[in-house]
């Protein structure tokens, strides 16, 4: 929509072709808190500075390195007028309050998420007079060397052939696309959740593909975190999360645990879960806890399973009792050893609370779960966004394979958001960079269609 | 282990009132709500809500009463129907709230008398009008009904008659809302005495109706999303018009009591007077903010309302617009032979208010400020 509202704005002709129906468009976006933007001062959204420097500094520490540095500066630096630009065109933010911590400083929270600005933004669209069409999926265009000429559309029970001269392609990751999930995790791919829409199939990456798109990331990077097992397969959201984890012995199908719990803070660890999950029989894992720390997590959407037995809990979650007794056994006898017998217990801090001679250690939080009831929620892998997309250049526009293998750019074909947002994200994410990489390359390709366009 | 699930547990389309359990459907939301929160800059109800992790049907009837139906977090939710998870906050709560009016009014038998609330301030305001022009006729011979009286209403109404009936009728409407405030404050809020604090935080939030104005930052108000999606002002001003047309007209009277009692300057007053001046003002606000909402109503967003309790909201809105209307008319040609017969419609139309005050929309006035105590209250803690 960014793309869309800055071509109309330079005086071009704009058609918005979106798959979904009108109550579910504007795809990932619906589903959004707030963005990542850099700027030089506090306002009345964000509660201080966050020069480019420390940005950029974040997104290398966080991708480790696994980014084009040119182009995620150049992100970085477009980003300053982003809130800017962003209030001009409606949005509202929110103050920053309670449920803002940690990010408080370095992100702007819309008012209300991602459905506000999207209302907000077809709102202006409407009244600058772009034509935005709903339940229209583009199924294929027409590239003749590295040319746009047009696209095939199915809208209405009928395909029509639209031509334009540029295109701007705004079409999402490939998370809601299974087949091609496999590819990058074999069968797992079966077992995971979509948190966002239902609609972001790839298929336009897949076009571009096709026809010599150079790409960037690989197929099984992506965004995931653990959600609730019982969420819809698609378009849960935010309300699905749980974030028992770090208080939590997490254990898998054969009621084993697999990993460190309490390696850091919560939410910093927060997006290795979705690929540890990913590892395990059935993709599924629980979380167990006991009354002592239930009540220190966001409460979840979905209850807790509850039991004042670990074998009554078991049962529920249809684990094997004998071996969830024995786990948590094991666990109950390696806290509280040692170093550890007079260290307290604090949410919040990293404790150094550790189990001794456990494999794998619980490094922090780890206190014994001896006080019923006891709570077990059952999680699986919820993919959020796919990173695998189409290199670009500055200007946004697609980069094909020349000759040598050379990049060449698309006279008139541009790319924004997830489609091309592995050029950033090699791997690893910061909450409210999938929103810049939108705003930012958005943007910027709107401006260079219509430039080719007025041309 | 699939026990909860988060669909709505009736016909979401169901009609009026009847919703079956509107407490668990509540609470069913609040949850979803409490885990996304993205809602939390609109309004107090969603930092209120993140204040506990469970909800008891009184912290619902309280969540409820504080929802200011502004439908912001109706046209924000990424979860509102068509979703399965069918989120719609503002008509959840104005089905729930017209229920807690319906469980706290006395005696518990009149509880009937909200639904067809419409049908129920029509047929009072036509008894009320019919029985005051028949009394009048009654005990004066014709020549003193038509004649003119120089604006002493007194010459067709006695005081005391006029004082003692009405003023009777107004402290049973009176009694039975206080009695209602105080059994619901007692349930959504039990134990907590007010503080100096709370008393005027809530007084402030209601008399700039703070939450009617769609939350913002640097303390602005964005607007609220009535009667559609765009952000706007609008009903508030017109509540305000209202609500502060009321309270004028209500000091209107009273400085009129005083004036009576207290230093036995009897009407008919000036009209550069005190009560007239306030009466004025307040009845052209209540000329203008009724006709406004009622407008407003007319071209609402269905989804966000609740049709069923149209007639509830409509009369009492052409009830006050009524009483606003003909005391106007009243003060204008109290001087003519018409006086008596707008004297009695006049007081037709006060009667049938006083007699539905509580029974009607009125009572949203006292549980919305017993809810902006408690929010207020826990606001400082
Ligand atoms: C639950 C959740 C929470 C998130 N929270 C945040 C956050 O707080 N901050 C943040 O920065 N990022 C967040 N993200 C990531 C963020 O959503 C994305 O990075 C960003 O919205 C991507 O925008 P986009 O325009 O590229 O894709 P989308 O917003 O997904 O838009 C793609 C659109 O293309 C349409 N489409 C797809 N294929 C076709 C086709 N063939 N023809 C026509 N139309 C098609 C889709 O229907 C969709 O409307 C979150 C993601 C999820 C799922
Ligand atoms: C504590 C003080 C008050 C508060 C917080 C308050 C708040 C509200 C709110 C939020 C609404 C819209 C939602 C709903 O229909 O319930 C409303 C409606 C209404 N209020 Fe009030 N109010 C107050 C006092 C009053 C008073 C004193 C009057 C006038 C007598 C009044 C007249 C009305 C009317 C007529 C409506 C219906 C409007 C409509 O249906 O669109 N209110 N009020
Ligand atoms: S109304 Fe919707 S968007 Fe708002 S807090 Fe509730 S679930 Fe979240
Ligand atoms: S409708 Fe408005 S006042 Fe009511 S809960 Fe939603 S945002 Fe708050």
């Amino acid at each position: 929509m960014a793309a869309a509202i800055t071509a109309r704005e330079r005086g071009v002709k704009v058609l918005v072709l979106e798959a979904a129906p009108k109550d579910f468009r504007g795809g990932n976006t619906r589903h959004v808190r707030n963005i990542r933007y850099a700027h030089p001062a506090a306002t009345d959204f964000v509660t201080g500075a966050y020069p480019v420097d420390e940005y950029y500094d974040d997104l290398l520490r966080v991708t480790q390195g696994n980014t084009d540095k040119e182009l995620s500066r150049f992100l970085i630096e477009k980003s300053e007028d982003s809130a800017d630009w962003m209030q001009a065109h409606g949005v509202k933010f929110q103050p920053p309050l309670s449920g803002t911590i940690g990010l408080d400083r370095t992100n702007a929270f819309f008012k209300g998420g991602g459905k506000q600005l999207l209302n907000a933004y077809y709102t202006v669209a409407d009244d600058l007079g772009i034509d935005c069409r709903y339940e229209a999926e583009v199924v294929d265009m027409k590239i003749e060397d590295g040319v746009f000429t047009a696209a095939r559309v199915k809208y209405q029970g009928a395909e029509h052939i639209v031509e334009a001269r540029a295109i701007v392609i705004a079409a999402g990751g490939f998370q809601a696309d299974t087949e091609w999930l496999k590819e990058g995790w074999g069968e797992a791919a079966e077992g995971f959740l979509i948190r966002g829409t239902g609609y972001n199939k790839g298929r336009m990456l897949r076009v571009l593909m096709d026809h010599g798109a150079q790409t960037a990331a690989d197929a099984d990077q992506c965004h995931a975190i653990a959600i609730d097992a019982r969420s819809p397969k698609c378009d849960g959201g935010i309300a699905t999360r749980v974030d028992c984890v770090i208080y939590s012995i997490m254990v898998n199908r054969q009621a084993q645990r697999f990993y460190d719990e309490g390696e850091d803070i919560w939410p910093k660890r927060y997006a290795i879960w979705g690929r540890l999950l990913a590892k395990q029989e059935d993709q599924i894992a629980y979380g167990i806890v006991d009354a002592k720390v239930n009540d220190l997590f966001m409460p979840s959407m979905y209850p807790p399973l509850k039991s004042d037995t670990i074998r009554g809990l078991a049962e529920q979650l249809e684990l094997d009792p004998e071996a969830l007794e024995k786990t948590v056994a094991d666990y109950n006898a390696a806290c509280r050893q040692g170093d550890n017998k007079d260290k307290e217990f604090t949410p919040g801090v990293l404790d150094g609370l550790s189990t001794e001679g456990l494999e794998p250690a619980k490094t922090n939080w780890a206190q014994p779960i001896d006080t019923p009831p006891y709570y077990g929620y059952p999680l699986k892998t919820g993919i959020t966004f796919t990173y695998l997309g189409v290199k670009v250049d500055k200007e946004a526009r697609v980069q094909f394979e020349g000759q040598g293998g050379r990049s060449v750019p698309a006279a008139n074909i541009f790319a924004a958001g997830e489609v091309m947002s592995g050029n950033i994200l090699g791997q690893g994410y910061a909450g409210g960079v999938g929103m810049a990489i939108g705003n930012v390359f958005g943007r910027v390709a709107g401006e260079g269609a219509a430039r080719h366009v007025s041309n | 282990m699939s026990q909860t699930n988060p669909q709505p547990p009736v016909d979401y389309e169901l009609q009026g009132d009847q919703m079956p359990d509107l407490h668990d459907e509540s609470r069913r939301l609040m949850t979803i709500c409490n885990a996304c929160r993205y809602c939390e800059g609109f309004c107090g109800v969603f930092p209120a809500m993140m204040r506990q992790k469970t909800f008891t049907d009184q912290d619902l009837d309280y969540l409820a009463n504080l929802c200011h139906g502004c439908n912001g977090c109706y046209y924000a939710c990424q979860y509102a129907p068509p979703h399965e998870f069918a989120v719609n906050i503002p008509q959840t709560f104005a089905r729930l709230r017209a229920d807690t009016y319906r469980r706290y009014t006395w005696p518990s038998c009149l509880s009937g008398l909200f639904q067809k609330n419409g049908t129920l301030v029509s047929v009072l305001l036509a008894l009320g009008i019919g029985l005051l022009l028949v009394l009048v006729n009654l005990f004066n011979p014709p020549e003193v009904v038509h004649g003119e009286h120089a604006g002493n209403f007194y010459a067709v109404i006695p005081h005391n008659v006029m004082a003692w009936s009405f003023g009777g009728v107004f402290m049973y409407a009176v009694g039975v809302l206080l009695f209602g405030f105080w059994r619901f404050r007692r349930d959504t809020a039990p134990g907590k005495p007010e503080t100096p604090l709370s008393v005027a935080g809530a007084t402030h939030d209601a008399m700039v109706m703070k939450y009617m104005g769609g939350g913002g930052v640097g303390g602005k108000m964005d607007g609220c999303n009535y009667p559609d999606e765009s952000f706007s002002q609008i009903r508030r001003v017109f509540h305000q018009l209202t609500f502060w047309g009321f309270l004028l007209c209500f000091a209107a009277t009273s400085v009129a009591t005083i004036y009576h009692y207290v230093f036995g300057w009897e009407a008919p007053y000036d009209y550069n007077s005190l009560p007239v001046l306030l009466g004025t003002v307040g009845g052209i606000g209540l000329l203008i903010g009724p006709v406004g909402l009622i407008y407003l109503k007319h071209v609402a967003d269905p989804n966000t309302q609740v049709g069923a309790q149209r007639g509830m909201d409509t009369g009492f809105l052409a009830l006050l617009f009524l009483v606003s209307l003909t005391g106007l008319a009243l003060l204008a040609w109290r001087e003519t032979g018409y006086m008596g017969t707008l004297l009695a419609i006049h007081l037709g139309t006060v009667l049938a208010l006083f007699l539905t005050l509580p029974y009607g929309k009125f009572v949203h006035a006292i549980y919305r400020y017993a809810a902006l105590l408690r929010n207020r209250r826990e606001q400082k803690s």
